[in-house]
């Protein structure tokens, strides 16, 4: 049975069975390697993706619920994004492997709450790991994304 | 001889032990007047233009700097461009980086002999390599000006990619001399810069070149590469270290659309899929029984009770393991008089937990092979490929890749998850491109861990405090394991920081010894090695000694510094002391904690700022301080400063695994706790002004962290800390 997504504002037939993870059909079937595999089960944010504004964790949801629901990858972001402008600017990445399920989660977080307290960015970014150890340069970044004072740099 | 190669021992000058490795690689062969570099090379492509194997200059004048080095966060590609920029003074702004081939004798690391990245010296043991290759570069253009122009050379200046003669008011970019500067001969020892007249190192200037590819999703790892007609496999992997396969039914594995063949490999047995979800539900689907016989079944609490009573002189120790000193000096056998400091200290097994889990691209057809991943040492990597296809390790072809961190995990001697990957091209074979996902799970329980380490220490202390005699006993696996080559003396890697340690120097008669039991469960290194125990105990130690001798610590400290003429660790402590505002308050509601270690070449000094919340540490700020020598990118210096206290206080404060009945019980991030973003503290970093050669970065700033945060709870409630990680259960 086919199941066709809108991904990234383009609709798009898929052949993988309904149960399948969305990561899986994003990355193997419509080519979308932004979003990434690293835990596998909802606990790293490195497969985040939007559905309808909101995030989830791609590796752990199945495309048989997602039929006419908007799914954006990192890949919507364009890269001008307010976002991805202030993580170049903070350097952020180190290795890089987590940071589009990081901007993903930091771009819904600015939908809702476009001046976000540390509190805000904790409960929104605590779902992201980041092995490298960027989470000050995160923070610093979403804030700088929303027009607020960042971290002072040394 | 089939082990693979420890690059560690391939230094120069072992001449002989090289030709014995390199005759065994060559199919028995004496090939007499090659170095090991050039041996591991026959059969690599070498195609490298006028300015040599480390720059590439384009038509329009595009400079491209070729990093020897993988790059998987530690921001070295943007330092070794940097170096050749500054010497070649490119324009900065339109430099690039591409990583550089597998060819051991072009790309060796001029520190392990082969090339490979880690012991955070990718800067360190390029500096002169890339200061030479850009200065080289630099004056054939300059050449090729002075006599297109009939100027002398001493007259011309170069600047942002723009070689100009200002009396005669010409000017050129490299591209418009391109081909000029190409007929000349480099020179081999071209004039190196001043360091005081860098106009690129050391600024804020020298940031990533990765960040905007790492933020729009387009960097390329090795979960992402797609190939035509490529396959995903997956393997079935023992419960247990040791276990083999009995035998295995795939009729049901088979039956999942999208599988393709079940195979059977040295480590288990793999499902070869059309797409990942495929190769995981066939594997999923897959029966195997496990021959558990030679399995290591011993649980880490047996472990830990075993390792306690060898350092404590009771029980019997395992066969041919033996004491061996690191660091004795003095009369050891007379009785110090002082007051008596006894303590032990446990640490657990540690998963390094990269991102991005293990995994590998291979093609393998006959005469050809062809490793597309984050090849942290491509040279071993090609040696144990070779082993297995039947072919010189230099033909062996690597493209490497971003790898989404390593941490120690990728610089393996046994090409663990490679040799795995190429197993199973080589099955596939045709040259059809295999792709190996290790889920986070195969990930965790594959092992290479940082080693389960027990320390004790009984230190006699003068009549001012200071420590008159120091026993120290460690009990720790060896890294080493695999290398082909036996270790003459101890490894060194397990013990490094405690031994050189600043303290014991300071102290008149010590007496270090190292225990290194062979367990089933393979160890690796995990960012800052030895010093990951070594500098908790060292640190926490001193800590302790100088509240039992009413000393402040920093004060104890520094007075120990010299007496070891520890000058470097005085110069750091002395500048975090003083940014962290040591000797005012803490700030309301906190406690500080300092520490400092040297490791990698580097020194580093923090203080946190610690509380206890709900019985748990939450740590505010951490100040630090480096020498790092000349930072080549201060913003890089920060960066890893601030990634290397997040890794360390992961650990400190949540990092554990452990095995029951010999199989591991933390598979996934559930049940393996690491520091989120809400944990994490905010990192300030300041960087001691220094003309030295540059020294590591990428690992200093891990060790000290977890005394820091433990000496910062002994100032608070007196209570020591005898084992991590700090957050139980």
């Amino acid at each position: 049975m086919a199941t066709t997504l809108e991904v990234n504002g383009k609709s798009v037939a898929i052949k993988a069975d309904p149960d399948t993870p969305l990561l899986w059909v994003l990355r193997d079937e419509v080519g979308l390697t932004g979003p990434k595999f690293s835990c596998g089960i909802g606990q790293c944010g490195a497969c985040t993706v939007l559905v309808d504004g909101s995030p989830i964790r791609s590796c752990s949801m199945p495309i048989s619920g997602l039929a006419g629901m908007k799914i954006s990858t990192i890949e919507s972001l364009g890269g001008n994004h307010p976002l991805q402008l202030a993580w170049v600017k903070n350097d952020v990445p180190q290795c890089g492997y987590c940071q589009s399920g990081q901007l993903m989660s930091a771009a819904a977080l600015l939908a809702t709450k476009p001046k976000p307290t540390d509190a805000d960015i904790d409960a929104a970014m605590d779902g992201n790991i980041c092995r490298c150890g960027t989470y000050q340069r995160i923070r610093a970044a979403i804030k700088e994304a929303a027009g607020m004072s960042t971290v002072a740099k040394v | 001889m089939n082990a693979p190669l420890n690059p560690i021992d391939l230094k120069s000058g072992a001449t002989r032990r090289e030709l014995v490795v390199g005759a065994t690689l060559v199919g028995g062969a004496l090939l007499v007047g090659c170095g090991p570099g050039d041996i591991l090379s026959i059969g690599a492509k070498k195609d490298f233009g006028a300015f040599g194997p480390f720059i590439k200059i384009a038509a329009d004048g595009a400079v491209t700097v070729v990093s020897k080095h993988i790059e998987f966060g530690q921001g070295n590609h943007a330092g070794l461009a940097a170096i050749v920029a500054e010497e070649l003074d490119a324009d900065w702004s339109k430099v690039k980086v591409e990583q550089a081939a597998a060819i051991a004798n072009v790309y060796a690391n001029t520190v392990m002999g082969v090339q490979g990245t880690g012991g955070s010296s990718a800067i360190h043991n390029s500096w002169t390599q890339l200061r030479t290759a850009g200065a080289s570069a630099r004056a054939m253009f300059v050449d090729a000006a002075a006599a297109k122009w009939s100027v002398p050379a001493a007259e011309i200046t170069v600047k942002d990619s723009v070689v100009s003669h200002t009396k005669s008011g010409k000017s050129a970019g490299f591209g418009d001399l391109l081909a000029d500067a190409a007929k000349i001969t480099p020179a081999k020892t071209p004039a190196l810069k001043d360091p005081k007249t860098f106009t690129l190192i050391g600024t804020d200037r020298v940031r990533r070149k990765d960040s905007q590819a790492k933020s729009d999703g387009s960097a390329r790892f090795t979960q992402d590469v797609q190939l035509p007609n490529m396959l995903v496999a997956m393997v079935a992997h023992a419960p247990r270290f040791g276990a083999k396969v009995a035998s295995f039914d795939a009729t049901e594995a088979k039956k999942v659309a999208g599988v393709v063949e079940v195979y059977q490999i040295p480590t288990g047995v793999a499902v070869v899929a059309d797409n990942t979800y495929a190769a995981k539900q066939g594997r999923e689907a897959l029966k195997v029984v496990w021959d558990e016989t030679k399995a290591e079944t011993r649980g880490t609490d047996k472990l830990l009770a075993d390792y306690t009573d060898w350092a404590n002189g009771k029980g019997t120790l395992p066969e041919k393991i033996k004491w061996q000193s690191f660091e004795t000096k003095g009369d050891t056998t007379k009785p110090t008089e002082g007051q008596v400091f006894e303590a032990t200290y446990d640490f657990p097994f540690l998963a390094h937990a990269t991102m991005e889990p293990m995994n590998c691209v291979a093609e393998i057809s006959g005469g050809k092979a062809k490793l597309t991943f984050g090849s942290q040492i491509p040279t071993v990597d090609q040696l144990n490929t070779a082993k297995i296809v039947g072919m010189l390790p230099g033909a062996v072809e690597i493209e490497t890749l971003f790898a989404g961190g390593s941490f120690g995990r990728r610089a393996n001697f046994q090409s663990d998850y490679v040799t795995e990957c190429v197993h199973i091209a080589k099955k596939v074979g045709k040259g059809r491109p295999v792709k190996l996902v290790w889920t986070r799970e195969d990930d965790m329980k594959a092992g290479y861990f940082r080693p389960l380490t027990h320390h004790r220490v009984k230190i006699v202390t003068d009549q001012e405090g200071f420590p008159a005699s120091w026993s120290h006993k460690v009990v720790t696996q060896s890294l080493m394991k695999g290398s082909p080559i036996p270790s003459k003396g101890i490894d060194a890697s397990t013990v490094e920081g405690a031994m050189g340690s600043p303290y014991l120097k300071a102290t008149p008669v010590v007496d270090g010894q190292v225990l290194m039991p062979d367990l089933g469960v393979p160890v690796l290194w995990w960012r800052s090695v030895g010093a990951t125990h070594t500098a908790f105990v060292m640190e926490h130690t001193i800590d302790q000694l100088a509240r039992k001798a009413g000393k402040d610590p920093v004060a104890y400290r520094l007075a120990l510094y010299e007496k070891a003429g520890a000058t470097r660790h005085a110069a750091v402590l002395k500048l975090v002391a003083e940014k962290a505002g040591w000797a005012s308050p803490a700030p309301a509601g906190w406690t500080r904690g300092v520490a400092v270690h040297e490791s990698f070449g580097s020194v580093v000094a923090q203080v946190a700022e610690v509380k206890l919340v709900d019985g748990a540490p939450k740590v505010g700020k951490v100040y630090t301080a480096v020498d790092c020598g000349i930072a080549i990118s201060p913003d890089q210096v920060a960066a890893q400063m601030e990634g290397g206290v997040c890794y360390g206080l992961s650990a400190a404060l949540f990092g554990k695994v452990t095995l029951k009945d010999g199989a591991v019980e933390q598979t996934n991030f559930d049940g393996y706790r690491v520091l989120r973003n809400s944990e994490a503290p905010t990192v300030e970093t300041y960087i001691l002004p220094s003309g030295g050669a540059p020294t590591g970065v990428g690992e200093p700033g891990t060790p000290p962290i977890a005394p820091a945060v433990a000496n910062a709870i002994l100032a608070m409630n007196g209570q020591a800390t005898s084992s991590l990680p700090f957050v139980q259960g």
